[in-house]
């Protein structure tokens, strides 16, 4: 184990409009990852909502970076992705995620700061419905485990075990 | 000949702001301002707990959460007319203050300086010399030649890598850019410097909303922040000694640097100040309540009509009777219908939601905003409308800063700038700067009224509202960053049976209303120049000095494969 002075800095980061239906599935993710799992102190999880700037200094200097959101890939309603390292910040500027230019901004402003991630995934839904309502269609909450799992799976690869609380399965 | 111009989106962080204007002769001959998204929060609020909307509606929009969480617990609390403790006051205040300077920072310097500063023009400038003429204006200690020297290389290596990130989308080597390389390069560094100070005003948030970018902190009947002295699960004195500090930071950031950017901007483009004018009818609301009623505010807040500010007639209390009668909105061109027809003006309590999309029809409906008025006419609204308000009130703060802000622009352009230079598209963003001068000053003030009220042993923080049975109504106001937000709620037995969101953006981007006036962005669009209809700056240049925020404004979001600028000759 690392010691808590040298752990990693990892931030998972779910962003989205929860009113907007799917549009919000990167915050329930992030719902499921906090109410499923302990995760160490090092570990910060985000829900960023759909904001911006406001999200500079928590993502700063960090080493791995897991982002989990709405996108638009030209897949089947339902489909989950897997985007990695530099496929992300690319992702973001052909303008495919319902509020990529937030994001795609912010990653812009931690390159110029020089205080970019060293490394970036991203967990992507293509979103069944962006009707109005609060909760997810029932085909984006069937697939929320298998997002889940993904960001756990990110979660190792950077040396952190995601640890189920009692009563869950991984 | 005439052009037709297609801006779509406008904004650089939140999109589906759609522009389009006729160009003859160089100059726009009309214009429509289009909202590309449908907002139905209102729709999602009937039927719950009053006490949960603000949690909701601050899910509008990622720009703007802490104000819509503000102005609805305000709306409710209004309905029940509930007073709630000072302490909430003033953290409410400060939490308003911090964002609003968290805004106007961002909005300045990353949403909208590329408009008016050439990036890459400023790899020509001399460093050393870019160091002077800032010290000459300001005592800001990151102003120094070697400071300069380290942007420059840092900027040509973005240029270099082709990394130019954020800056991708400028207008780079257009024929309206004007200013000289060292001042391009001064904006260049303080774009950078900006970014590290934004910082401290969402920290200021995240302590005291106890969360960012949502803030969790707020309750009808106050904010849920449990005050002491010692404890160190809550909100103590040495967190808002933390909080101090920063405050200190952001007012040397907003008077050093901020304010004489936008000064040294406005002296290049004397012409920006008789352009964008538009509708002169301004409307803010006054803020920061320092008793528990809010009878009395920190900042005033009124009405006033063509551009006189002598006709200026103050909003006074929260529950304001000449403001909450004065507020009605038009669907005849927007995508909504009205029971009662197209002709109809629906005051919020009685407002409807109910979509009808056409196509966008340049004479018929076009556009997702609602039209709202003021008895009857289109205000504008934002940091111009609130700087006017504040003068005319006899506000002392707003006159030092915005006789300071004229005086530099003065001496700079060797001419005498006065306050009617103010009605145009620069005049907003130095009204916003005046405006952040004085926000700063408060965010101090409310500092000092909170800790000194905890020292007299005073450390409540919430009432409980309780619920009457039958129907009330109430509305809330909060003088957001882009201007007057006012939420509306009709509540019965307890559970919401109407909800409306009069927004800021809505005031300035709607479409035409009933009578077929224009409101703002459309109104100050006419007559602005365009050298190139391939490339309209200058269009941007006049709506971006609004600070569009079209996520809250709009009524979902789907466009793809939105084209930055669509030319159609016609």
């Amino acid at each position: 184990m690392n010691s808590a002075l040298h752990a990693p800095r990892i931030a998972v980061l779910g962003v989205g409009n929860i009113l907007l239906t799917d549009e919000g599935i990167g915050v329930r993710v992030i719902e499921a990852l906090q109410s499923r799992y302990r995760l160490p102190d090092h570990v910060l999880v985000l829900d960023g909502g759909t904001a911006g700037m406001e999200l500079l200094e928590p993502l700063e200097g960090l080493d791995a970076l897991i982002i989990a959101d709405a996108v638009r890939v030209g897949q089947p309603p339902g489909s989950v992705v897997l985007l990695q390292g530099d496929e992300v910040p690319a992702f973001f500027r052909t303008k495919i995620s319902p509020h990529q230019i937030g994001l795609s901004d912010l990653l812009a402003a931690l390159e110029l700061t020089e205080q970019a991630p060293k490394h970036v995934s991203l967990i992507g839904l293509q979103p069944v419905s962006l009707d109005t309502g609060m909760a997810l269609t029932a085909e984006a909450e069937a697939r929320v485990p298998e997002m889940l799992a993904l960001v756990v799976a990110e979660l190792a690869k950077a040396g952190v075990m995601a640890e189920p609380v009692a009563g869950e399965h991984a | 000949m005439t052009k037709r111009v297609t801006i779509d989106p406008v904004t650089r962080i939140e999109g589906h702001l759609r522009v389009d204007v006729e160009v003859n002769g160089g100059k726009v001959t009309k214009a429509w301002s289009s909202g590309q998204m449908w907002r139905g929060v209102e729709n999602i609020l009937i039927g719950r707990d009053p006490r949960d909307a603000w949690a909701i509606t601050q899910r509008i929009c990622g720009v703007c959460t802490t104000v819509h969480a503000i102005c609805s617990v305000r709306a409710v609390e209004d309905a029940l007319k509930l007073e709630i403790p000072v302490n909430a006051q003033y953290i409410r205040n400060m939490i308003i203050t911090a964002h609003n300077l968290h805004d106007s920072i961002v909005h300045f310097y990353h949403l909208s300086a590329l408009d008016w500063v050439d990036v890459v023009s400023a790899l020509q400038a001399d460093p050393d010399k870019a160091s002077a003429l800032a010290e000459s204006l300001s005592p800001w200690n990151r102003n120094g030649k070697h400071e300069f020297r380290k942007i420059k290389e840092k900027l040509a290596g973005f240029v270099k890598t082709g990394q130019l990130g954020i800056f991708t989308n400028g207008y780079w080597g257009h024929p309206a850019m004007k200013l000289p390389p060292e001042v391009n390069l001064i904006a260049v560094a303080h774009y950078l410097q900006a970014l590290e100070i934004q910082r401290y005003a969402s920290k200021i948030v995240s302590v005291l909303g106890s969360k960012s970018p949502h803030i969790q902190n707020v309750a009808v009947g106050g904010v849920a922040n449990p005050l002491a002295v010692d404890s160190q699960s809550v909100l103590t004195v040495e967190r808002l000694l933390a909080v101090k500090e920063w405050i200190e930071k952001l007012d040397e950031f907003v008077k050093q640097v901020y304010l004489p950017d936008v000064a040294v901007v406005g002296a290049h483009y004397p012409e920006w100040t008789k352009i964008g004018r538009g509708i002169v009818e301004y409307l803010s609301v006054p803020d920061l309540p320092l008793d528990g009623k809010g009878t009395q505010f920190a900042l005033p807040g009124g009405y006033i009509q063509n551009a006189d500010i002598s006709t200026f007639k103050p909003i006074t209390q929260f529950g304001d009777k000449y403001f909450e009668a004065g507020v009605s909105e038009a669907v005849k061109h927007a995508w909504y219908s009205y029971k009662d027809g197209d002709k109809a003006t629906l005051h919020p309590y009685k407002g409807e939601t109910t979509p009808n999309y056409t196509d966008f029809q340049d004479d018929g409906k076009y556009s997702w905003l609602k039209s709202p008025t003021f008895y009857g006419k289109p205000a504008q609204v934002g940091p111009l409308a609130r700087m006017l308000a504040m003068l005319a009130a006899g506000h002392e703060p707003t006159k030092k800063y915005a006789t300071l802000a004229l005086d530099t622009v003065s001496s700079l352009a060797k001419t005498k700038i006065g306050l009617d230079a103010m009605h145009s598209t620069i005049g907003r963003h130095a009204s916003r700067a005046v405006v952040a001068c004085v926000q700063v000053d408060e965010l101090a003030h409310q500092w000092d009224l909170l800790l000194a009220n905890m020292g007299k042993g005073d450390l409540k923080t919430f009432n409980k509202p309780t619920f009457p049975k039958g129907e009330i109504a109430g509305v809330g106001f909060h003088e957001a960053p882009r201007g007057v937000l006012s939420h509306w709620v009709v509540i019965d037995d307890g559970k919401i049976k109407n909800y409306q969101c009069v927004v800021p953006t809505t005031w300035n981007a709607g479409p035409r209303n009933e009578k077929d006036v224009s409101g703002a962005y459309e109104a100050c669009l006419l007559d602005n120049p365009v050298a190139d209809p391939e490339k309209p700056l200058e269009v941007l240049r006049t709506v971006h000095s609004f600070d569009p925020c079209l996520a809250c404004a709009v009524h979902v979001v789907d466009k793809e494969n939105d084209q930055v600028v669509k030319v159609k000759a016609a």
